[in-house]
């Protein structure tokens, strides 16, 4: 691996000045958002300030808000890479709710039929369970887009809804636990089931699988032969056949692995928060997701303080409610307005390289020293 | 000696001033433009007089564009003036440039190919009202079409027109947006020979009548010669020379132009042809875009060590035939062999059969703008050694070593390895595609206009490359739309027309008056 780290030494000066500069405008987005948010809730008659202090407390001020923060973001960082993932090919892809939900109810019925067998064999097959489910939902949306010419963008946000009316299906009929009366949901796992927490805190194993994936994604894009002849298909098609490659197999391989990663994620929150398969895992990590893999620029590996933020910001809405009599669901509030803000920043994109028209010599020489 | 009456192949139209004034002239006055540390433009200034046809001349990458985006307002010079009749004006963005009477006509048509000609031209006016009234709108048009020294149809659908009538309908476009200093980037290149010497004799008609001042971006030495005034030329970014176009002959200009900067010696063809058949193509049949059938059948044999040239007007399936070869497109029906073996395109058969393709267009057809000058370069080797360790690993420092060597041999103008391939001029796009290409083992080598656009020393420079692995061995189908190319290059020559193959000879045996009927479906 020499040459592999050799490589990445020279390159790392070479390619610094392009993150940091790419950094620049989701942090303004970022910053503008907070900005409209203190503006409504200012008209609601709280204290902006007062709130983005209690904000950060409720998500990064103590360990135990660390400790909710962290347990939040983990399946946030795979369900962003169901749609970064995807992006490196070009794909637009908005059904990571859909795959997570379709892990869980995999995993669970997974956990259900090996129920009785030791734990070792039951944890790794519930997993692989979940992102069979979670593959098999996108890249059956990369599918029909490779063979039938189908938009993967519309048809992975119905297939949502197909998973989810599944998962109502299955979780109150065929796998109902006849013990959940007002929660319909499947029978709950054994706790020898059930992933454990990092040791010395409340968050659970989840989180390293999360990492583990985002630099696995992040490896397998950059370093390896199938992520440039990914990234050559996203770039041009025309291109990449060119060259002979074969797209629509590296196609449905990309969206059947951002599947999985979100399949991962709803095996994750079986195993580890719910113990159980029901509706209430529809908790809008899949949407979350997109945004963070929008606001990380699609970059696997900037999905990980990404949702380490969300997470937070998710964290915090507890207290919001608890303190200043807010709406728990206020923060959705941000959420959104943080993803209204990303777009439109998009689009100034080429106007702001207008103002910097006057003055070109300014940053390329900067850049050169 | 008058150059120009000797070669001028039509009578000039002279024309009256349509609305009074004389075409005012332009001056670019000591212009320089820095992008970083890089100077495109180093105090280069340009004199065209009122009512003349200037040529603009220069290798790729020696600052024609920049110098006429300066003068068009896309980009701001860092110092410098332009001035147009007598008064020293400040260009900040194109629109401007509009009202200060400077149009410019692009290599690549810029009307909406859905509309018509009239709608393109109302729509194309600073201000359109919310409601047109098309009837007056007809009638002006008409009457403006009037004065002109040739007519187009306002009513046909832009799509519908032959290249030569697109190119004059951008140029009326301009008129009719009262440009009255017309800069044209390469106008002939996608342009048949009559059709060019056409546009060209009816542009100096109307400058020689005082209605118009031209700047013309060229290649070609033969329209310098023959249609142009004065002559200015660059290299590298300077002023190389400048003068009347009476005083130079397509020697001195090339002098100029390339300076002591020794080209590539045109490598002949040696030996005749193989006698083993390679690359063969047996009924094959393609849709275009639309769904309908472009190919109808094709026959087609290359042997080892020949060029076979397919010459035609375009859109009559050369570019569907050189799709499917190249893997971009699926065929209907037929087969594509080499050697014995069925052939589909795929990756593992083109390294097999050592299958490259140079298409026209490279950075739309064979590049990812956004991915660097190295990763582009590596498209056909990046997933086997070096660059590749144990078929998944790839290796940037292999990969970057391997560009820096292409980029040295083949002399690609970079900033370096690292920098997007979108970047570069359109002529180092096309060496560093070449590079990629022709730097490995080639057995076959599908080439589609692959000098279009590029200055002489560039050509020069590729079609020795492709001769050279002709006589390596290489089988080469070469597709152009420039018949002249072909007879230089081919070892046989077929024509192509709606689809199919309809006539074969060999450039010594070819008769011209028969390659034009065919060309032209008759």
């Amino acid at each position: 691996m020499r040459p592999f780290l050799h490589g990445a030494v020279t390159r790392l000066s070479a390619t610094l000045s392009a993150p940091l500069s790419a950094l620049a405008l989701p942090v303004a987005a970022v910053a503008v958002s907070l900005a409209l948010f203190g503006a409504f809730v200012a008209l609601v008659g709280v204290d902006p300030v007062e709130m983005y202090q209690l904000m950060y407390r409720g998500a990064f001020g103590t360990w135990f808000s660390w400790q909710n923060t962290l347990t939040r973001a983990a399946p946030l960082i795979l369900t962003a890479l169901c749609t970064a993932l995807p992006a490196q090919l070009g794909l637009v892809i908005i059904g990571g709710e859909g795959a997570l939900v379709l892990g869980a109810l995999a995993a669970a019925a997974a956990g259900m039929a090996l129920n009785g067998a030791p734990a070792a064999l039951v944890l790794p097959a519930m997993a692989l369970a979940g992102m069979a489910g979670g593959a098999l939902l996108i890249g059956g949306a990369g599918a029909l887009r490779q063979w039938r010419g189908v938009n993967e963008t519309i048809s992975s946000l119905l297939l949502t809804y197909i998973a989810i009316a599944v998962l109502n299906h299955m979780v109150e009929g065929p796998l109902k636990d006849p013990s959940s009366l007002n929660k319909p949901s499947t029978p709950p796992l054994a706790d020898a089931y059930m992933i454990g927490t990092l040791p010395g805190s409340s968050v659970h194993w989840g989180l390293v699988a999360g990492i583990v994936c985002a630099v696995a994604a992040w490896v397998l894009m950059r370093r390896t032969t199938f992520g440039f002849a990914a990234r050559m298909v996203g770039g041009n098609p025309r291109a990449a056949r060119m060259a002979g490659l074969p797209v629509g197999r590296l196609l449905v391989v990309t969206t059947a692995l951002a599947g999985a990663a979100a399949g991962l994620a709803g095996m994750v929150e079986v195993a580890a928060v719910h113990g159980r398969a029901s509706a209430s895992l529809v908790a809008g990590y899949g949407s979350t997701g997109i945004l963070v893999a929008f606001l990380a620029r699609q970059n696997p590996l900037a999905v990980i303080p990404v949702a380490v933020l969300f997470g937070g910001i998710g964290a915090s809405g507890g207290l919001l409610q608890r303190r200043l009599d807010l709406p728990d669901a206020s923060v959705l509030v941000l959420q959104g307005i943080i993803f209204v803000v990303l777009l439109a920043s998009e689009a100034m994109r080429g106007r702001l390289h207008l103002f910097t028209f006057a003055r070109p010599t300014a940053t390329p020489a900067t850049k050169e020293a | 000696m008058n150059v120009m009456s000797r070669i001028v192949p039509q009578p000039i139209i002279p024309l009256g001033p349509a609305d009074g004034a004389p075409a005012p002239g332009l001056e670019a006055v000591a212009i320089t433009k820095r992008f970083g540390a890089f100077t495109a433009l180093d105090a280069v200034s340009l004199k065209l007089r009122p009512g003349t046809v200037h040529a603009l001349l220069g290798e790729n990458g020696a600052g024609k564009s920049t110098l006429v985006k300066c003068i068009m307002g896309f980009y701001r010079p860092d110092e410098g003036a332009v001035v147009v009749g007598d008064r020293e004006v400040v260009i900040g963005d194109p629109r401007a440039a509009q009202t200060h009477g400077l149009g410019m006509v692009y290599q690549h048509f810029t009307l909406v190919p859905r509309m018509t000609v009239l709608e393109n031209l109302v729509m194309a006016r600073a201000s359109v009202p919310a409601v047109i009234d098309w009837r007056a709108e007809r009638r002006r048009l008409a009457a403006f079409l009037d004065t002109m020294p040739f007519t187009v149809d306002v009513d046909a659908p832009v799509a519908t027109l032959a290249a030569g009538d697109k190119q004059k309908a951008e140029i009326v476009k301009q008129l009719y947006l009262d440009a009255r200093v017309l800069i044209l980037d390469e106008p002939t290149s996608v342009l048949t020979p009559d059709e060019a010497d056409e546009m060209l004799g009816l542009i100096r008609g109307m400058a020689l009548a005082g209605r118009l001042s031209v700047l013309i971006i060229t290649h070609k030495f033969r329209e310098v010669m023959a249609f142009a005034d004065d002559v200015t030329v660059l290299r590298r970014g300077r002023l190389a020379g400048s003068g009347a176009v009476a005083d130079h002959t397509p020697d001195s200009l090339a002098r100029l132009m390339i300076g002591d900067s020794s080209t590539a010696v045109p490598v002949e063809r040696r030996g005749p042809p193989g006698t083993a058949a390679r690359l063969r193509i047996a009924g094959l049949r393609a849709d275009d875009d639309g769904g309908l059938p472009a190919l109808h059948g094709v026959d087609l044999t290359v042997r080892m060590g020949e060029i076979v040239g397919v010459a035609g007007v375009s859109g009559n399936g050369q570019v569907e035939l050189v799709q499917v070869l190249a893997g971009q497109r699926a065929a209907t029906a037929g087969s594509v062999s080499i050697g014995d073996e069925p052939y589909r395109a795929t990756r593992e058969e083109m390294r097999r059969h050592k299958v490259h393709c140079l298409p026209e267009e490279p950075l739309r057809n064979a590049c990812v703008p956004g991915m660097s000058v190295a990763e582009n370069m590596a498209f056909r080797s990046f997933d086997e050694p070096p660059i590749a360790r144990g078929r998944w690993w790839l290796d940037p420092a292999a990969m970057r070593r391997a560009a820096l060597d292409l980029i040295a041999r083949y002399r690609v103008k970079t900033t370096g390895p690292d920098a997007p391939i979108a970047t570069l001029s359109g002529g180092n796009v096309q060496r560093a595609v070449l590079a990629r290409e022709l730097s490995r083992e080639v057995d076959v080598l599908i080439a589609a206009n692959p000098v279009f656009g590029l200055d002489f020393a560039a050509v020069a420079d590729i079609h020795a490359q492709i001769v050279e692995a002709r006589n390596r061995g290489t089988a080469v189908l070469l597709v152009s739309e420039d018949l002249d190319e072909l007879l230089e290059l081919s070892d046989r020559l077929v024509v192509m027309s709606h689809g199919a193959i309809v006539h074969e000879t060999t450039p010594a045996a070819a008769d011209l008056t028969v390659i034009g009927r065919c060309m032209a479906g008759h």
